[in-house]
């Protein structure tokens, strides 16, 4: 078991994922993508071996915020964009507690940007997935803060003039600790991304691509059709060369990211030709974020050709709400356990006789 | 100053020997009932805190006591300039009192600017104390003075000491070995000292506390307090100043018990901390800063020995929402703001609302709108805590009466919440929070049981004879629903802010269910149990019968309603009295209460929000007197008000605009 879930109970019997599923009827659109990720959430839950008791479920509003109704754990479907804000004071306040965050584009980046990289900063024990489809699904079709420029929405005939987020960019430049990101049809990776931030101490994003079939249907197709997924994705792996596309001689793929001496900008570039001496060897862990933030800067916006998955940053910082809790304890050592009787009576006090 | 006392000449002073200086002129002590000194200068002049010391100097000493802090919400203000002008006003007296008073007997006026600012609430034959160091030419003109006050007869009618309060300092401080000008910055503690002399103050707390706040400068520390005792002695030898005063202790206006003096933030933190332990919750505080409410996350940090955490949030709602997941999480949750903050967080406390957990909103009202007066007082929240929301959102409203009240009334807030599982809004406002009175500290004893249950087994037996947990099951008496916190095996459940099916708490849009959800809310907080509120109506006890007019507030204005129905009364009149902590839901016998006088009249400090409750409420004809000036009322005009709003029916009762009263109350 990791440390990031030391303080929390582990289950007295083997769990199952139907031990995950509520009563509720799920009621997303048929075809959603939000399916395929309550599946593997719930499937690899039993895996943590926690006391699903002491599981908490925070979302805000949109479609993925109705998540926590569908897992038996303890669950809060707050406001929109709140739902870091809540459960940062949970999180903080009951360590003994696996507090999750689940959100959308328009959730976590639009109405609640500022909750989203505060949290990322402060480095609270909370696992963020943000359920990304680049569209507003629950109120009918409108555009998003990641939706690409020019796109025609409800809000938008003449198309959008917004310049979108990378959700990841921002994560990085908001000072995260842990940054990933997978795609809803790809159950395995999806798993071993959560696995990563489960095991990670402090705040972990995950984005994960998620398909709305209603309102922007196949917007990550060219990351899932298998043709065109090997030249478009990237999949990262800490310690390997940052491989992909179809195989070289070697059985890697045959295309590589490697750093421009000149700019010291990643690019990609076709090891038959230039060799594989200078790819990059992906390490999750490095201090600076510089190569995982040119990481994710290799996606074209708009064909989302070269898109890396996987985990980009995992690294140890102060978590704060272990801080807290030292300061806490370091309180009670410096100026003994509270006296209430003490402290009412302060400094200077007079007596007056019956 | 009503009544003054002469004594035989050379009566030695309280602490004189203290201080060493032995040559002594002949000099006069008077003994007053009470006395009203304001001390006013530029904001960076340390008034503030020239007038905690002295405050805390005559709490010790056993006066009974009310302050009235009084500053811009600049922090340096241009230096001499009127906007910049930081003022402390206290009242002390050998009895009870209820206001910082309205007028004071004496002015301290470190600059022009502040005798400009301050002038015109002195009465005539007031005592004004100038600095005579700052005014020059330059000085006199950036306030628009175009002769000097001080020299053109305009302030005959005063007994003006002038002082050169800088240069007596500096020279007090010429060995001391510090640059000019911090050897200056010293000047705030010659003037504290001199005013101790006059007042026989202790002051020994005084050069403790000095040393004490300067401890990592000891030559700081020392320069303050030379130049403290410089003060004192120059008291005791100038012939100017032939006549100091005793202020006797109130040692009647006082039940027994230990006594300390308290501001209104410290009593409201100092409750939250009593309510964590007696409810035997952890206290979770999630605040941004904002004017006036900061000290309260600040005090709170101070005492994470306490299991206290404090999260200053990014924003006012990431603050409530933090909060309010700790509620979620089993914690007694608060959150700390003033009236803008409010605003923001008005969405969470609707989802407080829905998912029924314990919640605190504390509103220490300031002026509005919008930024309004950060540093002055208001009680215009009222109806944005009663229904600043969407939706049939209603929220249970505490109002603290007093600086040391505010104490209690956190404890009552938290009875509420805890029992009812609900947010409940107390409505402090900034006079409370800075202002400062003698408190009795209670014994623990004395303090309530908070300790709640929490949820620990299904609640409900389904038809298949399974036992199941529902989050919205609730007690019969109270309409509570169960606190089960996360970690509790069996109860897990979900909450949102989606109506809810009666019982299962699951997502519900079934019309019958909405309309019995939103009408078993209203109807939890309409049941809370509050107490009766009390009528002071000497009449009745006496035998002359009942009063033909009641006066009724809420909040802050007890000291000079009460202060300004005393006056009255004592000049004859007859007038009842009642005062609300409880907003919502009202006392349940304030209905009858209402019915039962001629008149009802409503002093608020906004523009009649209480009035427009109990009229919409109870259907009476409440006559609402307001003040929305950023400071209290004064008792004497609040008085002739009353007393002009009281006449018999058919003349016209209604005064909407305050006689501008001259003197000193007597309250």
């Amino acid at each position: 078991m990791s440390e990031a879930l030391a303080l929390v109970p582990k289950a007295e019997a083997k769990q199952s994922m139907k031990d995950f599923k509520s009563d509720q009827e799920v009621r997303w659109c048929p075809g959603c993508g939000d399916y395929a990720v309550l599946a593997a959430v719930q499937s690899f839950m039993p895996e943590l071996g926690l006391a699903k008791e002491n599981i908490v479920f925070v979302s805000g509003i949109g479609c993925s915020s109705r998540f926590p109704y569908y897992m038996n754990t303890y669950g809060m479907h707050s406001i929109h964009g709140r739902a870091p804000a809540i459960a940062t004071g949970l999180a903080t306040s009951r360590r003994d507690l696996s507090v999750w965050v689940v959100t959308g584009d328009g959730d976590a980046l639009s109405i609640g940007g500022n909750h989203l990289i505060h949290a990322l900063r402060r480095n609270v024990n909370l696992k963020i997935l943000l359920f990304n489809n680049r569209i507003y699904g629950l109120t009918k079709g409108q555009y998003s803060p990641t939706s690409e420029i020019g796109k025609i929405t409800k809000s938008t005939p003449m198309g959008s003039l917004d310049a979108p987020f990378n959700p990841l960019s921002l994560a990085l430049g908001a000072e995260a600790s842990f940054v990933a990101r997978s795609i809803d049809s790809d159950r395995k990776h999806l798993q071993s991304v959560l696995r990563a931030a489960a095991d990670h101490q402090g705040t972990a994003l995950v984005e994960i691509y998620q398909n709305c079939n209603i309102f922007n249907d196949g917007a990550f197709d060219v990351l899932k059709d298998k043709d065109s997924a090997q030249e478009a994705v990237i999949r990262l792996e800490h310690g390997q060369p940052i491989r992909f596309g179809a195989p070289a001689e070697d059985g890697l793929g045959r295309m590589g990211v490697v750093r421009d001496p000149a700019s010291g900008d990643l690019r990609v570039v076709d090891v038959t030709v230039e060799g594989t001496d200078s790819v990059l060897v992906h390490d999750a862990a490095a201090s600076s974020p510089t190569t995982a933030f040119a990481l994710t800067r290799l996606a074209d916006p708009d064909t989302l050709h070269h898109t890396p998955i996987g985990v980009l940053r995992d690294v140890k910082r102060a978590v704060y709400d272990t801080d807290m809790a030292e300061q806490l304890e370091q309180a009670v050592v410096q100026q003994g356990k509270g006296d209430l009787g003490k402290l009412l009576a302060g400094g200077d006090t007079w007596t007056v006789a019956g | 100053m009503t009544s003054q006392v002469s004594t035989s000449a050379g009566d030695p002073p309280a602490v004189g020997d203290v201080l060493g200086e032995q040559r002594r002129p002949e000099k006069q002590t008077r003994r007053l009932d009470r006395v009203i000194i304001r001390f006013a200068g530029d904001s960076g002049d340390g008034m503030q805190l020239t007038g905690d010391r002295f405050t805390s100097e005559t709490a010790s000493f056993g006066n009974d006591l009310s302050t009235l802090p009084n500053f811009p919400a600049e922090i340096r203000a241009p230096a001499g300039t009127l906007p910049g002008v930081s003022s402390f006003q206290l009242h002390f007296a050998d009895h009870d009192i209820l206001t910082p008073g309205d007028a004071p007997d004496v002015l301290v006026a470190m600059n022009p600017a502040a005798l400009k600012a301050n002038i015109g609430d002195l009465p005539r034959g007031a005592e004004i104390i100038v600095n005579t160091d700052e005014f020059g030419k330059r000085a006199l003109e950036r306030v628009g003075y175009a002769a000097n006050p001080l020299e053109d007869g305009s302030l005959e009618s005063y007994s003006v000491h002038p002082v050169p309060l800088t240069t007596l300092t500096l020279e007090a401080l010429k060995d001391s070995g510090l640059a000019r000008r911090d050897a200056e910055r010293a000047k705030n503690m010659f003037a504290l000292g001199l005013l101790s002399w006059m007042y026989h103050r202790p002051t020994e707390s005084t050069e403790s506390f000095l040393r004490k706040k300067f401890a990592k400068k000891p030559d700081i520390a020392e320069a303050n307090v030379t130049a403290y005792r410089a003060g004192w002695n120059f008291g005791e030898t100038t012939e100017d100043f032939a006549v100091s005063y005793e202020v006797a202790p109130a040692a009647s206006a006082f039940p027994p018990g230990t006594y300390r003096n308290i501001s209104g933030n410290l009593a409201l933190a100092y409750g939250l901390v009593a309510a964590s332990k007696q409810a035997e919750l952890p206290l979770f505080l999630g605040s941004y800063p904002i004017t006036p409410a900061s000290d309260v996350l600040h005090e709170l940090s101070r005492h994470k020995n306490f299991g206290v955490r404090t999260f200053q949030a990014e924003d006012e709602i990431a603050a409530i929402g933090a909060a309010l997941g700790a509620a979620f999480g089993g914690s007694l949750a608060v959150t700390t703001t003033s009236g803008p903050g409010v605003a923001l967080k008005s969405e969470t406390i609707g989802l407080a609302v829905s998912l029924e957990l314990p919640l605190l909103i504390v509103d220490i009202q300031r002026g509005g709108p919008s930024t309004g007066l950060p540093t002055k007082t208001e009680q215009a929240d009222l109806l944005q805590a009663m229904y600043g929301r969407n939706g049939e959102a209603p929220v249970p409203i505490v109002a603290p009466a007093t600086p040391g009240d505010c104490f209690t009334a956190a404890l009552e807030a938290a009875r509420i919440a805890l029992t009812y599982r609900t947010p409940v809004f107390l409505l402090s406002d900034g006079y409370l929070a800075n202002g400062s009175e003698p408190w009795r500290i209670p014994e623990e004893g004395e303090l309530p049981d908070l300790r709640v249950d929490f949820a620990t087994a299904p609640n409900h037996t389904n038809a298949d004879g399974t036992r199941v947990f529902w989050p919205y099951q609730r007690d019969p008496q109270t309409l509570a629903r169960p606190w089960a916190v996360p970690g509790t095996p069996g109860l897990e459940h979900r909450i949102g802010g989606i109506e809810k099916q009666d019982g299962t708490g699951n997502i519900s849009y079934d019309p019958a269910n909405h309309d019995f959800m939103v009408r078993t809310r209203q109807a939890k907080i309409d049941g809370i149990q509050v107490p009766n509120v009390a009528v002071d109506d000497p009449g009745l006890a006496d035998g002359t019968g009942r009063a033909r007019t009641l006066v009724i507030g809420w909040g802050s204005t007890y000291g000079p309603i009460t202060a300004a129905v005393r006056r009255i009364r004592r000049e004859g009149g007859q007038v009842a009295q009642a005062h609300l902590r409880h907003l919502n839901p009202l006392p349940a016998n304030l209905g009858q209460v209402l019915g039962e006088y001629e008149r009802v009249i409503v002093p608020e400090m906004n523009l009649g929000q209480l009035a427009h409750l109990l009229r919409a409420k109870y259907l009476v004809d409440a006559h609402s007197y307001t003040q929305v000036t950023g400071l209290p009322f004064k008792a004497e005009q609040l008085a002739a008000a009353i007393a002009q709003a009281a006449e018999p029916v058919g003349t016209d009762g209604r005064s909407g605009n305050a006689t501008k009263a001259e003197g000193n109350a007597d309250v």
